[in-house]
């Protein structure tokens, strides 16, 4: 993990970072990762991968509307909206 | 009225010995009173609990509600709750007025209970200490120097002073039993998929949870009685009949079998919970349960492993606040990557950033088999350790914490330090089984926790339990003494 590493992280996660906390997060993101490390020293080849506790599968329902549009209530707490949009910078010159 | 427990409150309600009004005043007026030093609450909701509570009242004169009527609750500020602020300790969410509520809220609405306010926690729910908070630190009302545990640690200190009689918290990794035993209460993580996570915000949602801080193990079984069940807006909800947890708790001892993980009381255990623990045995040996050391031999993996898994899922699941539909915005955005990165950047603090870059990371192009799939993987073993120790035994204890608490910014520098503060707690939210913390004495006037875990949907057996000790023993009903 160096400098370089975590600006290309923070710029995937589309995070800014301070650029004088940069050489604090090499040091904490190294350390996490050596702490993983350790996982490292068990065979686990034949272990199939674990993404949820449940065995469960998703639920169907049937295909009739469940949700009535609230797109007023919802836009009531964004930050910029008109004419029922979101509003952002200018992405297409 | 406020050494009493929900059971207690209920029949007085009931009884007509005083009135949810009144009960919901002492509270708020304890609140007004205490919680500028302890900080437990990020917003009190008293015109709402107050209208609330009248309501109730109404309910109650006709005979009508359930056990939870009228009774006032402290909500972590997690659960979205209609018209109120939803900031999840977060300067991301502090201008959040949610739009909707949780399904874990509704189902307090609809049992007609009160809601005194949102309580302060870890921001996102990632710490174990509550100081990651945007609002500060929370004070310990053991000692006001200490941590109260985290990150529901609003909601055990706000509990543990009386503030409110129980309140709501959730657990991704220790996030209730490590504060409900730092603080001395009964904790409860429910098994994954027994409470709806629809409108709790997420942080890493195949171990999230949802579950309580109580004064007794009975107030557990009420309060889990009215929350768990099938929630068709949350599809990792599962569909299992919700048993009346209340019923079983008088069951007997007598045969138990309980095993103890030998990694579980190994190097890292302070000596002198080590003893708080041994007591617990004792008791339990005086009721008749019977205790075989067992070994669950991939916990030293367990940190390792939650600690790319919830990183992950969490800068999946946080990679929704982007400044654009909700909650913080950066002013005078360049374009709309700056718009995104600023926003994110001024909204999440230092512990939220640590664990987006480290999830990023894993789960980069590249590096997704060697951490994410690694630690999947490792994570099957963990789980199998269970089922395989399950077998012998009906339960597990152990301690919940390897110290009680530590003091407010001792751990602040080093980040992996407070990440073995869970040590004990983790293992079970990886392979999603249900969990307690129960009072079992004190270390230098701080409390310490016993922990109990049962096989997957054993809740009833754990209140049980928990509540078989709780007849014995007096710890649970320790209060500290400025707020008796």
């Amino acid at each position: 993990m160096d400098e370089k590493n975590v600006e290309q992280i923070a710029h995937l996660a589309r995070l800014d970072i301070n650029k004088k906390d940069i050489p604090e997060y090499v040091t904490n993101l190294g350390n996490i990762l050596a702490l993983v490390e350790q996982m490292n020293a068990v065979n686990t080849d034949d272990v199939a991968p674990m993404a949820h506790p449940t065995d469960a599968v998703q639920r169907l329902r049937e295909d009739v509307v469940t949700a009535e549009n609230q797109r007023e209530h919802f836009q009531e707490i964004a930050p910029q909206v008109e004419d029922g949009l979101y509003l952002v910078p200018q992405v297409i010159e | 009225m406020h050494t009493k427990t929900i059971a207690q409150l209920a029949a007085g309600l009931k009884a007509a010995e005083f009135s949810s009004v009144e009960l919901t005043e002492h509270y708020i007026n304890r609140i007004k009173k205490f919680d500028s030093s302890l900080n437990s609450f990020v917003t009190v909701t008293a015109d709402e609990a107050l209208a609330q509570a009248k309501k109730a009242d109404q309910l109650i004169a006709k005979g009508e509600g359930n056990i939870l009527s009228g009774i006032p609750f402290a909500q972590k500020d997690i659960f979205c709750t209609n018209g109120v602020k939803t900031s999840c300790g977060s300067k991301m969410l502090d201008n959040f007025i949610a739009p909707y509520n949780a399904t874990v809220i509704e189902s307090f609405n609809n049992a007609g209970s009160v809601m005194l306010g949102k309580t302060n926690m870890d921001e996102f729910a990632m710490g174990s200490s509550n100081e990651t908070s945007f609002y500060g630190a929370v004070s310990n009302p053991w000692d006001h120097d200490y941590v109260p545990g985290g990150s529901s640690g609003g909601s055990a200190a706000s509990v543990a002073a009386r503030l409110a009689p129980a309140s709501t918290g959730t657990d991704t990794g220790g996030s209730i039993r490590q504060p409900a035993a730092l603080c001395n209460l009964t904790g409860l993580k429910p098994s994954y998929g027994r409470v709806s996570r629809y409108g709790m915000i997420a942080f890493a949602s195949s171990l999230d949870q949802a579950g309580t801080f109580t004064q007794t193990a009975e107030d557990a079984a009420l309060m889990l009685g009215v929350m768990a069940g099938l929630d068709t807006k949350d599809s990792t909800s599962i569909d299992e009949p919700v048993p009346d947890y209340a019923a079983n708790l008088n069951a007997d001892m007598k045969g138990l079998k309980v095993g103890l993980p030998k990694e579980y009381f190994a190097d890292g255990l302070d000596a002198d919970v080590a003893k708080r623990i041994d007591d617990a045995i004792n008791e339990y040996k005086k009721l008749g349960a019977e205790f075989v050391e067992i070994s669950l031999p991939n916990t030293h993996l367990s940190v390792p492993a939650y600690y790319i898994v919830a990183p992950a899922e969490c800068s999946s699941n946080l990679s929704r606040f982007d400044g654009v539909r909700f909650g913080h915005r950066c002013e005078d955005p360049k374009d709309l990557e700056d718009l995104y990165k600023r926003s994110r950047g001024e909204g999440f603090g230092d512990e939220v950033k640590r664990r987006i870059l480290v999830g990023a990371y894993a789960l980069s192009s590249g590096y997704y088999d060697a951490y994410y799939l690694k630690a999947q993987k490792i994570r099957r073993l963990i789980a199998n350790d269970f089922t395989e120790a399950f077998k012998k035994v009906d339960v597990i204890m152990s301690p919940t914490t390897p110290t009680p608490a530590f003091k407010i910014g001792e751990k602040n520098d080093d980040p992996i330090s407070m990440y073995y503060s869970d040590i004990y707690t983790i293992a079970v939210n990886l392979a999603g089984l249900p969990g307690m913390s129960v009072p079992c004495g004190f270390v230098n006037n701080l409390p310490v926790g016993l922990q109990i875990i049962a096989p997957y949907f054993g809740e009833a057996k754990l209140l049980n339990v928990a509540h078989q000790y709780q007849q014995v023993t007096g710890w649970h009903l320790e209060i500290p003494e400025q707020y008796k």
